[in-house]
């Protein structure tokens, strides 16, 4: 057991957890943060793709005491007064989801690749979301989502 | 995943004491997590070293450039100093899995592992690498000794890789499509005197293909190695490629690695 101290989502967090807790069951379990979603359990997916100090990272992954003292961002964070997110309007309005599981990663990471490259090209963006798999858009609609979006943001 | 006791090191020293036989050194965590929560790995005692300043961070002085075992995959990608001295290891890092992974995988930890299929161990081998662990340098050459293992003793820590600067270079692959790991990679190097060409993926561990290597020596030129027939007799078979096709890839790899340089 150790204890675990996070700003997530702007909120001060601490809370006691075995050594062996995952970011994702920490998010999920400990804060009931559900927004990240638990795909594949084994690095492939992305569903659980969250931010931590900035950068995105696949919170089933990763231990809680590993990112200890960090900023996490979940997809919980990302509305301002409840209002979606420019990337979240543009996953809506273009059909950038049909069941949805895989968004919550897919939106994360997307807001990751335009806080580090706010024109990418297609190619990029294809490229960047390698690590997120959905299995119902075919993907069209996700890209021109965050095209969209970087348009927005 | 089965229970362990978690630890923040703060220096190279205390990271070694912890160390014990049903221990693990986390870096970026990006094997060893996976393998812990499929079973294929239990410790009692995880030792995180990313948090020593040390271990991180890249050098370049004019022969060489030397990257801290705990320094990330963007980081070394991102480098404006690596891509100047070598651009190959840049665009090395920039192919490893997804950006995720780059965000938290580490050189040190790759070069660790010692996966059959992973990039980094081809570099060392091909820029004639030094291993500086807390203990000793070792040379890339004898570093690696087959399937997941290394010359690592117990409690021993890698701090940096020193890559020799080459001369020309370039590292290509034919990636797994779903993992991006290499089917195979061939990593060319053409230093002052001689030319190793690092194979990754093709067998059960990183090699220096020598037949290759004489061949471009001689002659550095992607005709002198066209139609080269590999023994394929140690290559590895599987799902994704059989020996034959592995044995084929490394030469195709090898030519497009020569004509990138």
């Amino acid at each position: 057991m150790g204890k675990i101290s996070l700003e997530v989502n702007g909120r001060k967090v601490e809370k006691e957890a075995p050594d062996n807790t995952l970011l994702s069951t920490f998010l999920r379990e400990h804060l009931q943060l559900t927004g990240t979603h638990i795909g594949c359990d084994t690095s492939q997916c992305g569903a659980c793709v969250v931010h931590v100090d900035g950068n995105s990272l696949k919170s089933c992954t990763a231990l809680a005491a590993d990112v200890n003292g960090s900023k996490v961002t979940t997809i919980e964070g990302l509305e301002t007064n409840g209002k979606m997110h420019p990337m979240q309007e543009a996953f809506k309005k273009l059909h950038g989801l049909q069941c949805g599981f895989c968004t919550p990663g897919m939106v994360m990471s997307a807001v990751d690749l335009l806080q580090k490259n706010k024109k990418p090209s297609d190619t990029e963006i294809r490229d960047w979301l390698e690590g997120n798999i959905c299995r119902c858009t075919g993907y069209q609609n996700i890209v021109a989502a965050v095209k969209e979006a970087a348009t927005k943001m | 995943m089965k229970d362990f006791n978690y630890h923040s090191a703060k220096d190279s020293k205390e990271a070694s004491k912890l160390a014990s036989s049903s221990s693990a050194f986390l870096a970026g965590g990006m094997t060893t997590i996976p393998s812990m929560k499929l079973g294929l790995a239990t410790y009692k005692d995880l030792i995180d070293i990313k948090n020593i300043k040390k271990l991180s961070g890249i050098k370049v002085s004019g022969r060489s450039v030397t990257i801290g075992a705990a320094t990330k995959h963007v980081e070394v990608s991102n480098s404006k100093d690596v891509k100047k001295a070598i651009p190959s290891l840049s665009s090395l890092a920039e192919g490893i899995g997804d950006p995720q992974v780059r965000n938290r995988g580490t050189i040190g930890g790759s070069i660790a592992n010692n996966d059959p299929s992973a990039d980094y161990p081809s570099a060392c081998i091909a820029l004639n690498a030094t291993i500086h662990t807390n203990e000793r340098k070792i040379e890339a050459a004898k570093f690696f000794k087959g399937m997941f293992e290394t010359a690592l003793k117990k409690g021993e820590l890698i701090e940096a890789i020193e890559f020799q600067i080459p001369e020309k270079s370039s590292y290509q692959k034919h990636p797994n499509p779903a993992s991006r790991y290499a089917i195979v990679g061939v990593y060319v190097a053409k230093h002052k005197g001689d030319v190793n060409v690092a194979v990754t993926g093709a067998k059960s561990c990183v090699y220096n293909d020598k037949e290759m290597s004489k061949a471009l020596s001689g002659n550095f030129s992607s005709s002198s190695i066209d139609g080269m027939d590999l023994d394929s007799s140690e290559m590895n078979t599987d799902m994704h490629a059989s020996a034959e096709f592995r044995a084929s890839l490394v030469v195709t790899q090898a030519k497009k690695a020569v004509d990138a340089c």
